[in-house]
């Protein structure tokens, strides 16, 4: 079974956002106002962090775009108390939004902090709300939401591979909206157990990193450091 | 001769005084905590209705207030039970006139720990999901179990010593009140096979009930300690919690006998000597929570780790120090300074002591639930955390419904156990002379011990 993962070169990210501007349209994620941003309210499942390092006129900007880390060892899978956070078989961290209750125990046993919580009811600005894709559930108030890879698109490559009965390839077929967006190609995904994709081959690279590594969530998102 | 508990009407007026009659300072106590209290119903309309976001629950502070209250909350239950089933096993005779005040403490305030939970979820609507899909993994259904399985037992523990004392109500009482005490007097007769299956009862349940109450804190620390974050992840949570548990409890113990004493005149039963042996208790509690507080942040400071350094030291010089300071001083320096000295652990000063332990107590809570939240391991989202009206209101509400609650109790029920306070003087004095003979070497040579006089009336 295929094990999904992305990478992620530093070295190639301009800070552009077209990442979290695609997830943000492809997941229906609800548009917060500056004061709610301000309040510390933001929903972006994918965001890019931008670190300035030095002083002027030595200075240097770094782009870190963050996803859901899709650990191998969830901690926000361990303490959900109804099995709204789940871990599929093909190793994806999803949230039922249906079955949670909105305690915010994931949010706080996720180290990495990308689990958001619908503080308010969901909104949109009216030509957004018309822009909202079908694919995929909008969430009501009071739950959890976080990034699952997309795991919507695997459903659909699932079905397109199962109609030529044949498994989904391991590269191409199933592309988050993220990874789809980056006009730097930046972000490659694929399967991490296949040899022969990408996404397993920069993996090993010795660029590769992954972030708080030593907490042993192993997540299945590899960085590239800049080189 | 009269069965050994003699069941006479005289004696001990005036601890029926409070169930039989009811003076016109309860009723306006009762409405100011009652006005207290729907204000906070209000309060969570609000939240009900628009969400949590009006709280000032934020990313990544997604625990406030309700959660410092639940901790809170769930440790001032262990005054009752647990210490009052600690002093049962030990014999110790002065506790006949304050177990029962303890044990409802304990019954009551757990429903305001299960409580605040409730009104911490997102989907409260969605509650039973926790019973119908539960995850044994998740901490939080370990608390479900253990509060739950808590709260039966204590149950259990303060209704079997009030049976007998219901019998004597149902011979008082008129009108439903009677009805009532009848019915849950369960045909109490006071005979001496009824004695002792209830003596058997109450002992079985003061046994069960002790590592019941420690498993329930410990259980509530390890919903901080089973995650990575810094300085939650410490293996001396548990104890820590329980031993923050029984000092706060003992606090709430100390200030509602002043209360009941003051407001029922009850100086003859709760005396100077009973708030003097709580009181030493309460100093023993704040040592042994300085020392494991200390232990805590030495460790955190030692070790040196950048992501428990960044907590530690917005607790202690950041933007939590002045909270950090105060609930030392409040938890330590001050109780400390009045109970130490034999001339200040007075009735007041016991109960001044307890009022600042309470809320040192409730800033212990805080502290070990926000800064952590508001510096997490990466850097990306920092915060900070300022509760709205919301909240404070929701506070203000759950603590004054509480009082109002405990004060209900009393009308209800005595607040002394009347049949125990009666045992203790008929043959509490005996069998407390013959264990204490029983303690001294017996050898023959010796003259017998002169008994003091009056101690066998």
């Amino acid at each position: 079974m295929a094990r999904w993962g992305m990478v992620i070169d530093l070295d190639r990210c301009t800070g552009c956002q077209a990442c979290v501007v695609a997830c943000k349209a492809e997941n229906n994620v609800p548009v917060v106002s500056p004061a709610g941003a301000q309040a510390g309210r933001l929903m972006l499942w994918m965001t890019v962090i931008p670190e300035v390092e030095g002083e002027f006129p030595r200075v240097r900007a770094r782009f870190t775009p963050r996803p859901c880390m899709q650990c191998e060892n969830p901690p926000c899978v361990k303490v959900c108390p109804v099995q709204a956070m789940m871990k599929s078989p093909e190793g994806i961290v999803s949230h039922v939004f249906a079955r949670c209750i909105g305690c915010r125990f994931c949010v706080q046993a996720c180290p990495y902090g990308v689990t958001y919580f619908n503080w308010q009811a969901p909104a949109w600005p009216a030509d957004l709300r018309e822009a909202l894709n079908p694919d995929f559930s909008i969430r009501p108030t009071g739950v959890v939401e976080m990034c699952d890879f997309c795991h919507h698109h695997l459903q659909h490559a699932r079905e397109m591979a199962r109609a030529d009965e044949r498994e989904v390839r391991g590269e191409g077929e199933y592309v988050p909206a993220c990874v789809q967006s980056c006009p730097a190609l930046a972000l490659i995904f694929g399967d991490l157990d296949d040899p022969n994709t990408a996404a397993s081959r920069l993996a090993h690279s010795p660029r590769a990193y992954r972030l708080l590594e030593d907490l042993g969530t192993a997540p299945k998102v590899y960085y590239l450091k800049e080189g | 001769m009269p069965t050994k508990h003699s069941q006479g009407p005289g004696g001990d007026e005036i601890l029926f005084a409070p169930v039989l009659r009811t003076g016109r300072g309860f009723y306006v106590a009762a409405g100011i905590l009652l006005a207290v209290a729907v204000w906070g119903a209000y309060a969570y309309t609000v939240q009900l209705r628009y969400g949590l976001g009006v709280t000032g629950l934020n990313r990544p502070v997604a625990w406030g207030f309700y959660i410092v209250n639940f901790v809170f909350f769930i440790g001032i239950s262990h005054a009752g039970t647990l210490i009052s089933a600690i002093l049962r096993l030990c014999k110790a005779e002065w506790r006949r006139p304050i177990t029962r005040a303890a044990e409802t403490i304990t019954v009551l305030v757990l429903f305001f720990g299960l409580g605040s939970i409730i009104i911490d979820l997102g989907r409260p609507d969605r509650l039973f999901y926790v019973l119908q899909y539960g995850r044994l993994q998740s901490p939080l259904l370990w608390d479900v179990t253990s509060i739950t399985t808590y709260l039966t037992a204590s149950t259990l523990y303060l209704y079997l010593p009030l049976i007998p004392d219901l019998a004597l109500l149902r011979e008082r009482a008129s009108g439903w009140r009677r009805h009532l005490y009848t019915a849950i007097s369960l045909g109490w007769r006071g005979t001496p096979e009824q004695h002792r299956r209830l003596e058997r009862g109450i002992s079985v349940m003061a046994v069960i009930v002790i590592p019941i109450a420690v498993s329930v804190h410990t259980v509530v620390s390890w919903v901080f300690s089973m995650t990575l974050q810094p300085m939650w992840k410490s293996t001396i949570f548990g104890p820590y919690f329980v031993t923050g548990a029984i000092f706060s409890g003992i606090g709430a113990l100390i200030i509602s006998m002043a209360a009941v004493r003051r407001a029922y005149r009850l100086e003859n039963y709760l005396k100077p000597v009973h708030f003097n042996s709580l009181a030493l208790l309460l100093m023993v509690m704040s040592l042994l929570w300085f020392y494991f507080t200390f232990a805590e942040h030495l460790t955190a400071y030692y070790g040196g780790e950048l992501a428990e350094g960044a907590v530690l030291s917005a607790k202690v010089a950041g933007p939590y120090a002045p909270e950090f300071w105060s609930m030392v001083m409040l938890n330590f320096v001050i109780p400390m300074a009045i109970l130490a000295n034999r001339r200040t652990r007075t009735v007041t000063g016991s109960v001044v002591a307890s009022a600042s332990v309470l809320v040192g107590m409730w800033l212990e809570r805080y502290l070990i639930v926000i800064p952590t939240l508001a510096n997490p391991r990466l850097p990306y989202p920092r915060g900070f955390y300022q509760a709205t009206w919301v909240e404070w209101s929701i506070t203000a509400g759950a603590f004054a419904l509480f009082i109002l609650l405990y004060m209900v109790f009393t009308k209800l029920f005595p607040i002394i156990s009347i049949w125990e306070v009666r045992e203790g003087r008929e043959i509490g004095i005996r069998e407390a002379y013959e264990r204490m003979e029983g303690y001294l070497p017996s050898d023959e040579g010796r003259a017998p011990v002169v008994e003091p006089a009056g101690a066998l009336r």
